[in-house]
Formats: C-alpha cells, structure tokens, sequence
C-alpha cells in the first residue's frame, strides 16, 4: 500500500503554488475549463461514482449531499467553504488554505457549477490571520484573472466568491450554525429538516464543504472517478488528511491513502512516540471522538469503517497522540472546559451539562471527588447527547464518558486517594484561570 | 450622535457591504474594523456598527458578545493569546502562561499600567502541531518554549512590531523579521 499519496499536498511546498502562475505551471485551473464543458448533472455523477466523502467530520458522502439541492426553485443556489476548523487537534484545512488556495477555489468552482451556484462564500476561522491574507489575495487575483466573476473562462458563467472571516465560536463549524453567523446572527445552529439544501442561506438552497472536500475535486474532474478509487478502500476511497499532534517525534498534517494501518502512521509517518516514551492513547479524528487506549490500535487502520468498528470515528482526521505521562482525568477536564466553554447556549441540556461535567471534572482533578462522581457524569452524558438542536451534545458527552469508560482507574483512584494537586497539565496558579 | 470613522474605514465597510446579498452579512466585518479604530466594543463601536449595516444596536452587542475575538473590554497593545486545549497543553502551555503571569505582573485579561501587555488563555488555535503556541494579535508563534517565549517579547520591546492581519495588506507583511509566517505542515 502506498503511504503518503500526494492528491492534495502535491505542490504545497512549492514557494509561489499561492499565486495563480504557479499554480497554473504545475497544471492548474485546466480541469475547471473542461468542467465548465461538461453538464452539470453529469459532474455530480462522477463525484458521486468517486465515492468522496466529506472530510469536516461527518463522512457523508459529498455526490449525494449535491444531488438533493432542487434545481427548479427559482432562487439562487449558495455553496459554502467551510473553513471553520474548530475542532481541537485539528489543523489541515488551514495547510490547503494557506500553501495551495487556489487548488481550494478550483474545487469550489466546480462543485458552483455541478450545483448552479452563482454565488459562493469561504467562512475562515477568525484566528487563522495568516491562511485568511493567504486566500483572500488569491481570490483577488482570480478575480483580476477572469476567473472570477462573469463569463468566467468564457462559458458564460457568473460566479462571485466571498471571503468571510468568523470572529471564534467553534459552533460555527457546525453548517446551519455557519449559516446563521453568515446571515449576521449569533452562531446557533437551526432545528433540521428543512435541511440547508433546500432551506439555507437567506433561504435558499445552500450546500456546505468542508475545504479538504472540495480540494480533492480538481483531482477527480480531471482523472475521473475510478483513479480516485484506486486510492483507499471499497467504502472510504481516496486519500484524506491528517493533522497529527501531542507527543510524537513529527508532528504535521499528512496525506493518508485510507486504509493504512493506524500504528504504521504513528511509528513510521510521525515518527514515533517522543522521548522514547510508552504510547498511552490516541485520539483519531478531533477530540469530540471517542479515545482509544494502545492496547485496542493493534489492527486497526485509517479509514472510516475499521476505526468505527474499533470504537471511535474518523471524524476530522485530528490525529492526538497521549503518551504515558498524560494524566486521563485532567486530560478530560481540558476537554470538558473546552465544550463548556464553546456551547452556543441555546439548548440548555448541553449549556447547563457541559458546565456541570466540567465542574465535576475539576474537583475531581484537584483531590476532593465524591463517591458517584463517575456515575453522575455518565448519567448526565446521557441526559445531553441526542437532546441537543445539533450534534454538539454528542461532541460534548463523547470524550467524558470515553475517557472513564476506557481509564476508569484513574478517576477511581482520584475518589479513593484523593490525589491533592497532583495535576500534570495544570499548575495551579494563585489566579483562577477559568473564572469560576 | 453616531460617530464617523475616517474615511478608510467608511469606505472599506461600503466596500464589504457589496459583497453580501444582505448588508446585514457584514456585521462581523464591521465589527473587526470598528474594533481597530476603538481598540474594543465599546458603546460607541457598537452604535458605528449599528448604523452601517442597519440593524437594532441590541442585535450588534448580540453579536459582538457571542464571538469571543471581539473584546468586550481594552487590551493591552500587545495581547498574548495562550492557547490551553489538549495538544498545547500535554506540551507545555501552562509553563507559558506562568512565564507572562510572572513577567507581566497582571491577571490574566487585565492590561499592564503602560497600556502595553494582556494576555488570556484562549481554546484550541489550530496550531496544535506546533504546540505549544501562542497568538500575538493577529500573528501566529508557534513550538514555542519559556526561553523562545522571552526573547520574543524582548524583541517586541525594542522592535515594537505591526502584528496586525486585520487591515488586509496586499504584501504579506506584520511579524517579526525572522519569525516564520507558519510552520505547520
């Protein structure tokens, strides 16, 4: 199997791959004239045949997300990037972003076409400064190309693209959340169906990808749908990317053909685990998935299907790598500060729950846990995943409980022993960082 | 009264505004730019952007208290963005947040007597490949250590640096000389 397929970091390292000249030099904005030739219909076909997925978290397969936006409706269709990436451990979209975005316009153009789209928008985290100076400069220069604009590439289609900066809300990854926050709103996600396809922005049709999605278009318009099936498995075709952090020798975002063993990746893509330490887990896909410890990888490989049949997800392809010296209780608590502090509010299972776990977390990190503790943050988890608008309260139970299910110990021994200030990740300071 | 912003800043809000199917889209935008010119949210802010894309001032502050990058109080010149989600914290953060504590000799979200220095932990940068990191204004310093962290600000002192992305510039510029743009890959 080959490692390191190069679909999507191909020329990322490429000094001018930024500009439209050296983006063109290495076979650039070719695919998109063909495209425009080809009957939309027929387009998504072939990203149907291609069986890509989409790479933000969910894994739904991207031909078939295209295909329910109606075409009759009379109203404008809208295509968003969804550059949002908010998910901790997660930080490939912002490669593409900032060393190839013309190879992420390209895509956004075809998959315009393919939906009727004349109109279409780049939601950028706010935080990511650099990689939104990156593509805004590249879309000025596609626009001052003519590939921008009206009559792009003489077909006679029109199609604007927007640059639109977040201001940091992670809920704003989450698409009807983006959508809201587009139309100038507090991020809160809306009540599905109507789905954004058919009700999204300003209400209208509206599809959103995630930008790792949209860049693999090129690739596929331009070779077809059986060279992408070459890469991968049967039900994860293709390559995906994946952002690889925590303790290991070489930490950065990888190109993987789906299906490579999960160990593999870690001892001979990153690197190996640091400082010559014991692996202790691994989180796969960004941290609202469930932890696996080092005793289940064995076997397990990198695509959607054989991480889910080893108890976690895909999800992002926010690879964290824990050593031995991770305390999994005050590891639990970070995360559960984070969702606790990234709820949008609206639901109170998950605004009030996130803070009640975070809360439980805490004591129990700092020595003075009750018996129970366990069992109430288990039954909250319970109480919050499935009963929230949208699938953050799945994102904010899933760590909680994985932690404890699968390092029960630790947080046993923390009720029993009472370990007072024995936190790894944390020295408490004389100030209270988190302000309650 | 509401305020008038210099003429840059009215024309670049016009300019973003035509961008949107609804001027109301740019209210993020407007708030980025209003916060440039009052250093925060404040009343006035809030009143600006109002005004320019037509919308309630209770809708504004709505907004502007949801997200978390519009500073609902002054910060310092230089504001030091630590970020605490797991990747940044197994590999080091905290010692980072103790080294400005120390250095600094203010909590965390209030601003040295000069007007110069603020820092606050903040979550998950997506830098977590060169973790740990902090966020400097708009500027991104990444696989930092306590020693890489006080020659920087040393640098800052003396050099006194535009760290600023939220003017779009056409030449890539703001950072240190030497500092990377971005190291992850």
């Amino acid at each position: 199997m080959s490692k390191n397929t190069q679909i999507l970091l191909k020329n990322c390292h490429e000094k001018d791959q930024n500009t439209v000249a050296g983006y063109e030099s290495r076979g650039g904005y070719k695919t998109i004239r063909k495209v425009l030739q080809i009957d939309p219909l027929k387009v998504i076909d072939t990203v149907k045949a291609s069986g890509l997925r989409g790479r933000g978290g969910a894994g739904f397969p991207t031909g078939m997300k295209w295909s329910f936006v109606p075409r009759d409706t009379g109203k404008p269709v809208y295509l968003i990037n969804n550059a949002d990436e908010s998910e901790p451990g997660t930080f490939k979209d912002r490669v593409l972003l900032e060393k190839d975005p013309h190879l992420c316009i390209e895509g956004m153009i075809i998959a315009a076409w393919a939906l009727g789209s004349n109109h279409s928008f780049i939601y950028i985290r706010g935080e990511y400064g650099y990689p939104f100076v990156r593509i805004n400069e590249a879309v000025k220069e596609a626009y001052k190309k003519g590939y921008l604009g009206e009559n792009i590439f003489g077909s006679g289609f029109t199609h604007h693209m927007t640059v639109h900066r977040g201001a940091g809300a992670y809920i704003c990854g989450e698409e009807t959340g983006l959508i809201e926050s587009l139309e100038g709103k507090k991020g809160q996600p809306r009540l599905k169906p109507p789905f954004p396809a058919v009700v999204g922005l300003y209400s209208c049709p509206t599809v959103v990808n995630n930008t790792e999605t949209l860049a693999a278009l090129p690739f596929i318009m331009e070779n077809g749908a059986d060279a992408y099936k070459a890469f991968g498995t049967e039900k994860s075709p293709g390559t995906k990317l994946f952002s690889a952090s925590g303790h290991i020798n070489k930490p950065g975002v990888y190109e993987v053909e789906l299906g490579y063993p999960l160990l593999d990746f870690i001892n001979k893509e990153c690197g190996g685990v640091r400082d010559g330490k014991k692996l202790k887990a691994v989180i796969p896909g960004g941290s609202s998935v469930p932890v696996l410890r080092a005793d289940e990888l064995e076997g397990v490989n990198l695509d959607y299907e054989s991480i889910k049949s080893a108890g976690s997800m895909l999800g992002s392809g926010g690879f964290i790598v824990l050593d031995e010296t991770v305390d999994m209780v005050d590891a639990a608590l970070n995360l559960a500060h984070f969702y606790s502090h990234e709820s949008c509010g609206q639901c109170t299972p998950c605004r009030e729950g996130g803070h009640w776990i975070e809360k439980i977390f805490k004591r129990l990190s700092r020595g003075s846990g009750v018996a129970g503790d366990m069992e109430l943050v288990d039954n909250l988890c319970n109480q919050i995943a499935g009963h929230t608008i949208c699938p953050f309260g799945e994102a904010l139970a899933t760590p909680a409980q994985s932690f404890m299910k699968k390092f029960p110990e630790e947080f046993k021994a923390r009720i029993t022993e009472s370990l007072k200030g024995k936190s790894m990740l944390r020295e408490y300071l004389n100030i209270d960082f988190d302000g309650h | 009264m509401t305020q008038t912003l210099p003429a840059e800043a009215e024309k670049r809000i016009e300019e973003i505004k035509k961008q949107y199917p609804d001027q109301k889209s740019a209210v993020m935008n407007a708030l980025y730019i209003a916060q440039e010119y009052f250093g925060y949210i404040s009343d006035e802010a809030v009143e600006w952007v109002a005004s320019r894309v037509d919308m309630p001032p209770v809708h504004v502050r709505e907004v502007a208290t949801f997200y978390t990058m519009y500073y609902k109080k002054p910060v310092g010149k230089y504001h030091f963005q630590i970020c605490r989600t797991l990747s940044c914290a197994v590999c080091g953060a905290t010692k980072l947040t103790k080294y400005l504590h120390d250095r600094f000799k203010v909590s965390p979200s209030e601003v040295t007597e000069d007007g110069m220095w603020s820092y606050e932990e903040v979550e998950c940068l997506g830098s977590c490949g060169t973790a740990p990191m902090i966020q400097i204004n708009d500027i991104y310093f990444e696989n930092l250590s306590v020693d890489k962290l006080a020659s920087i600000i040393d640098r800052i002192e003396t050099e006194k640096p535009d760290l600023r992305y939220s003017t779009i510039k056409d030449e890539i510029g703001g950072g240190l000389n030497g500092c990377p743009k971005s190291e992850v890959i």
